[in-house]
């Protein structure tokens, strides 16, 4: 019954979302200043469609909370055996449930602008919620016509399937939901600007209102990013924390445009200027959520996330995508040219810094989705191709590297025209740092180029980060000054963990005896005991390890080496010990055969500052959302109150007269 | 402010500005292409291996089937040789320090990333075998087709 309610709830936010688009369409046929009958439909459809359409989500979740095995997707995703928390996680551990999220978020982030957005005018509005309607009709039709979560089975399962164990893990409750929202939320930044495109009002007042949006979504796709980042780390056991997986790259792209999105919006609300750069990034942003959603759902890519093959449904989205981008794509050819240019500036300022890291962003955007689709295109030719680290660290690095130092400097100057000669003193000490930096890395240790030049970069970063508050009152500081001193800062903390990382993981790899002694980092490892253990759904090889440094107290770890019944897969439960300076991270492997067992341990050093960074980055994007609200609301207010005061002066002048 | 150095005007500055960006992502896209192309000799098969093999040292991967009866577990506890056989009747011997991957097994698809060695061997430094039992690393499809259809289970994919 429930799988029912869902699935009409489903269909009616399908027609709603058609009404939205109409209403939409519609409203904007009467001139400026006419008001349109339809239009009073086009906010209350698009709040009714995402109660609707999160209240699908939930009636599958049901489903999975009590195991209902007469629904198909539960039956071959689910086991009734599995601890609760992975049967709730297990309704996105699936194609047709995670595209269930998808399009409830997307409609929730259509909901959202309706009911809360009411600083555009109307015509705008119902401009860009036509979009989102548009937007959503495609996603509706992707899952009723070729995706349907709620498909019951004509006799009930005796028992579900499983669900990878891989998936088993809390990374996974946390990491898709939040990447979902950021890659959705795009979405919004899609329809607003195709919204101001449509009806010519690409101004700074739209860009205050878009930005709390787009940065809402950057929020979302850091920490999903940073969160994908982790869980990989920790569950797959092989110790690295990024891979260039088509998948991870998948989430790369929307947050690289999204960035660039973000950077060129200030630009357009503050000065006026990078009109259509800003409309033009909106629509590449969420273009790239839609690329990455085709590359994972498809798994049309050599990539240890995709593990099934499913080419209808990847020819679907790519249909979806070719009418969104193209249509996009008309739009903008048919209308830029009706924007007038911005507001100029010298290429010494605050915008020619952002322009030049805007450009940057693009060019490594570019770099990353070439090297990603590379492989299908040399396919074509029966080339079999992978694409590694050896071609996206140094070529990414190639324009990563003048971005970072322009990141460095451009928050110093001034907008519209600078000269560098004003900021002579803080150029020479961030010159200064870098090369120290690099020189004591390149003297002192055997590290290859990049890591070294990540070490100079990140140490002027970090302090650069904080100079635009110098010689400002602290208290004084607008809060999203401090959001984007924070953000920098958190680019500088995670560009040192990388950096550290790379230049000084140390790895011991030995075949272990209980007793055995091992030394890795600075840490001195014995291995007490080997044990079988058993969990709710696994069995296990559970080591003992004691790691002790200095004179410091004894640590335990336990790596495991899982294996699952349903279905039997084993796995390697890699053990973490956190300290400040680092992790030291154990994997248990087979036995040698004679009572040896393989150990391979890793001491990273500062490892840990990767992920503190990500955060740091999201929190500068949270602070700069309440900073900019707080702002425009004080001064709405103050206009509103001068408002009313002109119009009381001018009654009471009036009684005066008469 | 001086007349000779009255800026652009604002359509010349938009003009200027999207060459500069068209000229910078073109760029992106030349050096993309050209070390994607170098790229193009990043993986190889046995019998290309053989037939052309890559410069001693240089860091590639090698990918084709776990030779039957070939996995030697060396008295070190964590190193093993195997072969790896291709298409042909083409093998390489493949020397392999660490923990073997859970799914790595005789008979079975596996990518190994590393180097060729002086006397033939390859050394590998890292092994990617399938991750379950329907994945297998897709630059081994037509090697191993036979057996990706063949799973009990309805295929998983990760929501990402």
């Amino acid at each position: 019954m429930i799988a029912e309610l869902g699935l009409a709830a489903l269909w009616l936010s399908a027609a709603l979302a058609v009404l939205q688009l109409f209403a939409g369409a519609l409203a904007l046929r009467p001139a400026v200043g006419e008001t349109s009958e339809i239009a009073v439909y086009v906010r209350p459809a698009a709040m009714v469609q995402a109660v609707l359409a999160i209240f699908s989500f939930f009636a599958l979740l049901w489903c999975f909370a009590i195991t209902d095995l007469s629904v198909k997707l539960v039956a071959t995703n689910s086991h009734s055996m599995k601890p609760m928390l992975y049967k709730l996680t297990g309704t996105w551990g699936n194609h047709e449930g995670s595209m269930l999220l998808w399009t409830a978020v997307l409609a929730l982030s259509g909901g959202l602008i309706a009911w809360l957005e009411h600083r555009l005018p109307d015509r705008t509005m119902n401009a860009t919620l036509a979009v989102q309607g548009f937007v959503a009709i495609g996603f509706y039709a992707f899952l009723l016509l070729s995706s349907n979560p709620f498909e019951r089975l004509p006799v009930p399962a005796a028992e579900g399937q499983g669900l990878n164990p891989l998936l088993q893990d809390i990374g996974l409750a946390l990491h898709p939901p939040t990447l979902y929202i950021g890659y959705v939320g795009l979405s919004v930044a899609f329809s607003f600007a195709l919204g101001a495109l449509i009806t010519r009002n690409v101004t700074p007042e739209f860009a205050k209102v878009m930005r709390p949006w787009v940065l809402g979504a950057w929020v979302f796709l850091t920490l999903g990013i940073t969160a994908g980042s982790y869980w990989a780390y920790y569950e797959l056991g092989w110790g690295g924390w990024w891979f260039w997986d088509p998948v991870e790259n998948a989430s790369l792209m929307p947050w690289l445009a999204a960035t660039a999105l973000l950077h060129s919006t200030s630009v357009l609300a503050a000065r006026d200027a990078l009109r259509t750069w800003t409309i033009m990034l909106g629509v590449v942003a969420f273009s790239m959520s839609m690329l990455g959603t085709f590359l994972v759902r498809s798994g049309v890519l050599t990539s240890v996330h995709a593990f099934a093959v499913d080419p209808e449904r990847g020819t679907f989205i790519l249909v979806l995508l070719a009418i969104y981008i193209g249509g996009a794509l008309t739009v903008f050819a048919l209308r830029a040219s009706s924007i007038s240019e911005g507001k100029r500036f010298s290429a010494s300022s605050r915008e020619g810094a952002l322009v030049f890291n805007n450009v940057m962003l693009s060019a490594i955007l570019g770099i990353v989705l070439l090297g990603t689709l590379y492989p299908l295109l040399t396919e074509a030719f029966d080339v079999r191709v992978s694409v590694g680290p050896p071609y996206y660290n140094p070529v990414s690095a190639i324009f990563a590297i003048p971005m970072f130092l322009v990141m460095a400097v451009g928050p110093l100057l001034r907008w519209k025209a600078d000269k560098p000669a004003r900021i002579k003193i803080e150029l020479t000490v961030l010159l200064a740092v870098l090369i120290v930096i690099c020189l004591l890395a390149a003297v002192f240790g055997d590290y290859s180029i990049l890591p070294v030049l990540g070490l100079g970069l990140a140490g002027a970063l970090a302090i650069a980060s904080f100079l635009p508050l110098r010689g400002r009152k602290l208290t004084r500081v607008p809060t999203a000054t401090w959001g984007m001193v924070l953000a920098h800062f958190g680019v500088a903390v995670a560009l040192f963990g990388m950096a550290s990382e790379a230049a000084f993981t140390e790895e011991r790899l030995a075949a272990m005896a209980p007793g055995d002694t091992e030394q890795v980092g600075g840490w001195t490892i014995t291995l007490d005991s080997v044990d079988p253990i058993a969990g709710p759904n696994w069995t296990a090889f559970e080591a003992r390890v004691e790691a002790q440094r200095g004179g410091g107290a004894a640590a335990e770890l336990a790596p495991q080496s899982r294996t699952f019944w349903a279905p039997i897969q084993t796995t390697s439960e890699a053990a973490l010990l956190t300290r400040w300076d680092g992790q030291l991270y154990a994997v248990v492997g087979n036995t040698a055969g004679d009572g040896r067992w393989q150990l391979r341990l890793w001491w990273k050093p500062f490892v840990t500052f990767i992920w503190y960074g990500g955060l740091l980055i999201s929190l500068g994007g949270i602070l700069a959302i309440i900073g900019r609200l707080a702002a425009d609301i004080k001064r709405r207010r103050i206009v509103t109150r001068a408002e009313v005061r002109r119009a009381e002066l001018k009654a009471l002048r009036q009684v005066e007269a008469t | 402010m001086s007349s000779h150095d009255q800026p652009i005007k604002a359509k010349h500055q938009r003009m200027v500005l999207v060459i500069l960006a068209i000229v910078a992502i073109v760029a992106a896209g030349l050096i993309a292409a050209w070390a994607l192309r170098n790229q193009a000799n990043f993986f190889y098969l046995p019998e290309q291996m053989q037939a052309d093999p890559p410069a001693l040292g240089q860091a590639v991967r090698l990918g084709g089937m776990v030779k039957t009866g070939s996995i030697e577990e060396q008295p070190d506890g964590i190193s093993v040789r195997f072969v790896v056989t291709g298409n042909e009747a083409s093998q390489v011997p493949v020397r392999y320090t660490g923990i073997l991957p859970d799914l790595f097994v005789e008979g079975s698809g596996v990518v190994a990333e590393g180097s060729l060695q002086q006397d033939g061997t390859f050394l590998a430094t890292n092994l990617l075998a399938k991750h379950d039992e329907n994945y297998v690393p897709r630059e081994l499809e037509g090697l191993e087709g036979h057996q990706s259809g063949e799973s009990d289970y309805q295929s998983t994919v990760l929501a990402e």
